[in-house]
């Protein structure tokens, strides 16, 4: 059973712009976002069988919605992030409270280094990825990985629309790893090439990742990600993974989809 | 060729995720050079690796943009501290614990900043003036009570050579001695040496004297008309020696000898043993060497040569000498800080026939200077070599043999 974190997009909006896919100009349609994000929850509930954890919204916090930013959680240890631009620093409080709400053993990290959370973390049990020079910084994976006990490959990130881990990779249940190899410089996709074998990199195509498929939920067999993305599906399909796309755009004007509106907690 | 350099640490999964290489690279492709200092390598996949990386660049702007680039992977400065420094407890004494210098360019660390230590010269304190904040080395005996010097290894950093760019014999740095390798090469590349620097000596340019350290055997075997040559030629600027190298010279001039052996006869001339002490007297008579030669007593030879052209002579003298002659310095702490005061502005020094001189010479030269030891011995270049003075290339070979075909390459026609 996978629990995630959730939480209502009450407040979602683009009230500012600090990556390439957030525009002013460009109003999220409230409604519609509710409808999605509800459409959402309900494949991830009825369809994948995930048990949902949903924080209260903030007035004034529209990317509260994006849990997968409030920090990684193993085991009963949760580390807060610490977000890189001021806009998303107000959330910190409110993710460290719901943590510490939770029972959960509370570790954070120094200040001075940023740490994006389950956006910039994630991998397979013994092996674990960290994104770096987008939002997160490189220093902080080894503390990670000196606490968890994880190994750590940090892969830098060279193109600023895929401005967190989670929007260009994503690691399946099964050992394959879906990602879009442009997305890293050469040191990074060779370092991905060297530890995982041919038949499990499963590589999606430009006009996909820009959809972020990338940016799906995997558990167990079933892989929840945004609608439009057919090529994508089809490889999920050809390795015995059940698709379920879901139409997630009015999220896509904030650069964030399915996996970033999740924070696995177990 | 001076670089600036800074110690950077690199931790985490660095070798797998190719961080390591990447950090490499880039401090390659922005024209520095790296050393890789204590690399631990993790021993289990979950273990983090380490690596100390000293960062080198030509300049202190190009270090600081090597230093902005390979931050954001990862690439951390090591915190420096600044040098210990302990007052001298009396004249004469350094502190317990003083830091003894290497013949390298050495750096000390004060307030934060890198000092340049001057006088570079091997087995020396260091001395610093925390007002200035200025650091020279300094010898034992010349160490005043309460004089601050440096103890302990805290903040020094010793710079190791840079391949000259010049691509000759000196670009080895290292002694190869062996009699059983063709010298040709070798003195092209010293004659080659000595036009640029006789170019640059005559253009005031830094750094651009020769010194040359010779012994008598220089005279005795037959190599003094060429060594005159040279000097008159304007290739050597200060001559290092003893009492004998004179003494020999000047009797070869007065009496047609050396050591009593004729050189015109070749053979040994009745009671011409007493030939280099009767020119000895002669010239204590006189009062001086520059004397003897302007007053035209001596007319040929070295230093007679030596005088004519200026060059600068230290006559350092030893416990069997005749006389000695004038101008002969015969306590050893005073030839040496004469001999010490005469380095800087060296660009090549040629220690020839004298292992004496060539070791002493060698203890107070800096490693930047290129050096040539050329002894019949092969055991001198490698006593120099194993006395710490690496970087002098080693000839196996008679002193006259070499001096004359080094000024043949140059030009000279017996």
């Amino acid at each position: 059973m996978s629990r995630l974190l959730v939480c209502p997009p009450d407040y979602f909006a683009i009230e500012y712009e600090i990556n390439p896919w957030m525009r002013r100009s460009n109003a999220v349609n409230s409604d519609q976002a509710v409808r999605q994000w509800h459409h959402l929850m309900q494949v991830l509930e009825q369809d994948v069988g995930a048990v949902l954890d949903r924080m209260k919204p903030v007035p004034g916090l529209p990317d509260l919605v994006f849990t997968a930013n409030a920090g990684v959680v193993v085991g009963n240890k949760a580390v807060p992030s610490r977000f890189r631009y001021p806009e998303r620093q107000r959330e910190e409080a409110y993710f460290e409270d719901w943590f510490r709400g939770q029972g959960y053993e509370v570790v954070t990290l120094d200040s001075g280094h940023f740490f994006e959370g389950a956006g910039d973390l994630l991998g397979f049990p013994d092996t674990w990825f960290g994104g770096y020079r987008q939002r997160s910084d490189i220093h902080v994976f080894s503390t990670l990985s000196d606490w968890f006990h994880r190994e750590v490959i940090p892969l830098e990130l060279v193109d600023n629309r895929f401005y967190h881990l989670d929007t260009c990779l994503c690691p399946l249940s099964g050992g394959e790893l879906l990602y879009f190899p442009p997305a890293f410089d050469h040191y990074g996709q060779e370092a991905l090439a060297e530890r995982i074998a041919p038949p499990r990199r499963l590589f999606v195509p430009e006009a996909e990742a820009l959809r972020f498929a990338c940016n799906a939920v995997c558990v167990g067999k079933h892989v929840v990600l945004p609608a439009g993305c057919p090529e994508t599906e089809s490889l999920l399909t050809s390795r015995g993974y059940l698709p379920h796309p879901v139409p997630l755009d009015e999220f896509m004007k904030s650069g964030g989809s399915a996996k970033c509106l999740t924070l696995a907690l177990d | 060729m001076m670089q600036d350099q800074e110690t950077v640490l690199l931790q985490g999964h660095i070798i797998d995720s190719l961080i390591l290489a990447k950090v490499l690279d880039t401090i390659l492709m922005m024209g520095g050079t790296f050393d890789l200092q204590d690399m631990q390598i993790g021993k289990t996949r979950e273990e983090p690796s380490r690596a100390r990386i000293i960062v080198r660049a030509s300049s202190a702007k190009l270090l600081k943009e090597i230093v902005h680039a390979i931050q954001p992977h990862g690439a951390s400065v090591e915190s420096e501290r600044d040098c210990r420094l302990a007052a001298a407890p009396a004249d004469g004494i350094f502190p317990e614990e003083f830091y003894a210098t290497t013949h390298l360019p050495t750096q000390v660390r004060m307030h934060d900043q890198w000092l340049e230590v001057e006088g570079i010269e091997m087995d020396l304190g260091v001395r610093v003036d925390p007002v200035s904040l200025t650091a020279r080395t300094i010898p034992m005996g010349q160490v005043m009570r309460g004089d601050l010097i440096v103890i302990g290894r805290e903040g020094v950093r010793v710079i190791p050579l840079q391949r000259p760019r010049d691509r000759d014999v000196f670009s080895f740095m290292a002694s190869q001695v062996s009699s059983e390798r063709p010298h040709g090469h070798i003195i092209g590349d010293i004659a080659k040496r000595l036009v640029q620097l006789r170019a640059g000596f005559q253009e005031a340019k830094a750094g651009s004297k020769v010194l040359l350290a010779g012994g008598p055997a220089i005279v005795h075997a037959g190599g003094r008309e060429a060594l005159t040559w040279l000097i008159d030629e304007g290739f050597i600027h200060v001559l290092f020696c003893g009492n004998a190298l004179p003494a020999h010279d000047m009797e070869v001039d007065l009496y047609g000898t050396s050591l009593g052996y004729g050189h015109a006869a070749g053979r040994v001339v009745p009671h011409g043993h007493e030939h280099h002490l009767r020119t000895i007297n002669r010239i204590r008579a006189i009062g001086s060497i520059e004397a003897a030669v302007t007053s035209g007593v001596i007319k040929t030879g070295i230093m007679a040569a030596c005088v004519r052209r200026g060059v600068q002579v230290v006559m350092a003298g030893t416990i069997r000498d005749d006389g000695p002659l004038p101008g002969v310095i015969t306590d050893a702490i005073e030839a040496q800080d004469a001999m010490r005061a005469a380095i800087p502005g060296i660009g090549l020094a040629l220690l020839v026939a004298s292992t004496l001189h060539a070791v002493a010479t060698g203890n107070l030269l800096p490693a930047t200077i290129p050096s040539v030891c050329v002894d019949v011995n092969p055991a001198v270049p490698t006593k120099l070599a194993d006395r710490g003075t690496f970087q002098a290339v080693g000839l196996v070979m008679d002193a006259a043999s070499f001096l004359r075909d080094l000024a043949r390459e140059l030009g000279w026609k017996p």
